[in-house]
């Protein structure tokens, strides 16, 4: 193993496959000293090994996407909205205490179309990630999002949200004026909505700052973005107890398109541009523009459908268990 | 006279006191952790209580395995504690009110959210809208459960989707948070409840106070997340001692029964 790519990981780890390691060295030594074979022992380790290369190989790759979701060159909310939507007229303000300028909300126009908008906004440079909490929203973010929702469901505009944040913000002052309620019941209206709603994951998909926004009766997500239960930091340290498991609970968290996707989680995963979005952002807009659109033409008009409903079944079949006999 | 040490106050109490007195210090009021069982059996009229969807397990479905595998950790769990799920639901008479009932239960995984929790959850949720009668849901969680990934970030969803269901219906539902309630059960079920109420002192907040000190660098004041806090800042509509709580839920069912026919 070489010395460079395992000095990441954290020490439990990496005693447990230097053990085997060495053991298989030591039944080695023995052999050609002894003559005596341990073809079946020496066997399970090499297997051993070979499993523990493999979890690291797949622990690296996770933590690949995890880096380049949080790339900060990455199209963000604002490029969509302004690269999607005509005649956008962004909206501010949960009409009861402040603006929380790390959620966009506004209503535009998508081929004829009027519908509302709101995705969370990590802000492009360091004055303005400051400025919008690194995408990280206050309870009156949420709130905006749940008046704008409301405003557009009583017009019958379809709302398509962008979720991107590192999850809702752990700061005093947004447990006092009520986080988890905001969260809940941004979840609650989404699913009260009458109208269709689109979700599309286009960077970090953080906890429930992230689910607020994401309960869509299609839900998009781009190739190299993430959606998590909790950030593969989080877990590390609450889990593994070592920060240096990072890469290691990016991989068992599954929090990538394809494991998503697998998962049924999300209906489609959005390819990016080759090595990633932040190599062709305008491509990648113009690519996410023509998958809304063709969600929203079937949506829209069709008066058949019940989005309220179908909403409802499907987050309520998600779950797996093991199934009773009897109910 | 068998004697404890209070795990709050230090103080040497007697225990048949403390137990008779639903496991709350008699000296200083703390509150103590209460089983799921113990808890019912402060809550429901004698022996109504009907246990559903016992036999629901959580399964690994991931192949989780951090510093033990995901299924090792379950079986311990079910070993040491008197339940199988983070949750006990079922059906029971409060005074003399029908309801479906939920009891969330920290010894198991912390009280954690999984595919279990949140079916569980669903099933009485579905139980009160087809019997039309209230849903009580005692909360105590470290939230969702992080060995499951995304499906028990889904179970928020899931979970709140229900509750959508039930106010559509106009069906009552209460929810008594106990401690510690915090995290992806805090920002879901609970926070849409029509009637909050809290036990005294518990910690009731979506990110704990670890992680808040983490983000902004200093302590958090000492009440940070308790219940008089959580009441100052208006997220809770009353705080209720323990002794209380089968009465306060009586009143409630009793209130909310009357102008059906106005």
């Amino acid at each position: 193993m070489e010395i460079d790519k395992i000095k990441n990981l954290p020490r439990s780890f990496l005693k447990e496959s230097l053990q085997s390691f060495f053991k298989i060295e030591k039944l080695k030594k023995i052999s050609t000293f002894s003559g005596i074979h341990f073809s079946e022992a020496e066997k399970k380790l090499t297997e051993k090994i070979e499993n523990y290369r493999q979890v690291e190989r797949e622990a690296i790759r996770a933590w690949k996407i995890v880096e380049l979701s949080r790339n900060e060159a990455r199209p963000h909310t604002p490029d969509y909205i302004n690269g999607i939507f005509e005649d956008f007229v962004p909206l501010a303000g949960d009409r009861q205490t402040l603006e929380d300028k790390s959620i966009i909300s506004g209503i535009g126009k998508l081929s004829g179309i009027t519908v509302a908008a709101i995705g969370h906004n990590k802000g492009r440079d360091i004055k303005e990630r400051i400025e919008f909490n690194f995408g990280s929203s206050m309870p009156q973010g949420y709130r905006k999002a749940i008046r704008v929702m409301k405003l557009a469901d009583r017009f019958n505009f379809p709302v398509i949200t962008f979720i991107d944040t590192p999850g809702a913000y752990p700061a005093l002052e947004a447990e006092d004026s009520g986080q988890a309620g905001a969260i809940a019941n941004s979840i609650l209206t989404m699913f009260e909505l009458k109208v269709p709603t689109i979700s599309v994951l286009i960077g970090e998909g953080g906890s429930g700052g992230a689910l607020a926004l994401a309960i869509g009766n299609y839900v998009m997500m781009l190739e190299n973005s993430t959606y998590s239960v909790i950030s593969p930091e989080g877990c590390a340290s609450i889990l593994w107890r070592e920060s240096s498991a990072v890469k290691l609970s990016a991989r068992a968290l599954k929090l990538t398109s394809r494991d998503l996707y697998k998962l049924g989680v999300i209906d489609k995963i959005i390819y990016e541009p080759m090595g990633g979005a932040q190599n062709n952002p305008e491509r990648m807009v113009r690519i996410v523009r023509s998958y809304i659109l063709n969600i929203l033409k079937k949506f829209v008009g069709n008066e058949k459908i019940d989005f309220k409903k179908i909403r409802a079944e499907k987050y309520e079949s998600m779950g797996i268990f093991t199934a009773p006999q009897t109910e | 006279m068998p004697e404890i040490s209070c795990k709050n106050c230090k103080k040497e109490i007697d225990e048949t006191e403390f137990l008779s007195g639903l496991k709350v210090c008699p000296a200083c009021g703390y509150h103590d952790y209460m089983n799921a069982w113990e808890r019912i059996d402060s809550v429901v009229d004698g022996g109504t209580f009907k246990e559903v969807a016992a036999e629901i397990t959580s399964v690994d479905f991931l192949g989780f395995q951090d510093l033990k595998p995901y299924g090792e950790r379950l079986d311990e769990a079910i070993m040491k504690s008197v339940i199988k799920e983070a949750i006990v639901v079922g059906e029971a008479k409060i005074r003399g009110f029908n309801a479906s009932l939920g009891v969330m239960d920290f010894s198991f995984l912390g009280g954690s959210m999984g595919s279990v929790v949140g079916e569980k959850v669903r099933i009485i949720t579905d139980n009160s809208i087809s019997k039309k009668i209230p849903l009580v849901i005692f909360s105590a969680s470290g939230g969702a459960r992080m060995q499951e990934g995304i499906l028990s970030l889904m179970q928020m969803a899931k979970t709140v989707s229900g509750i959508s269901r039930l106010r559509e219906s106009k069906i009552p539902y209460f929810c008594v948070i106990t401690n510690p309630t915090t995290g992806g059960v805090s920002a879901s079920f609970v926070t849409v409840a029509d009637i909050i109420i809290s036990e005294p002192e518990a910690l009731f907040c979506f990110a704990g106070p670890r992680v808040v000190e983490q983000t902004i660098k200093k302590a958090v004041p000492k009440d940070f997340g308790l219940a008089r806090r959580n009441e100052a800042n208006g997220q809770i509509d009353i705080i209720v001692e323990r002794k209380e709580i089968r009465s306060i839920l009586g009143k409630l069912l009793e209130l909310f029964s009357g102008n059906k026919n106005i």
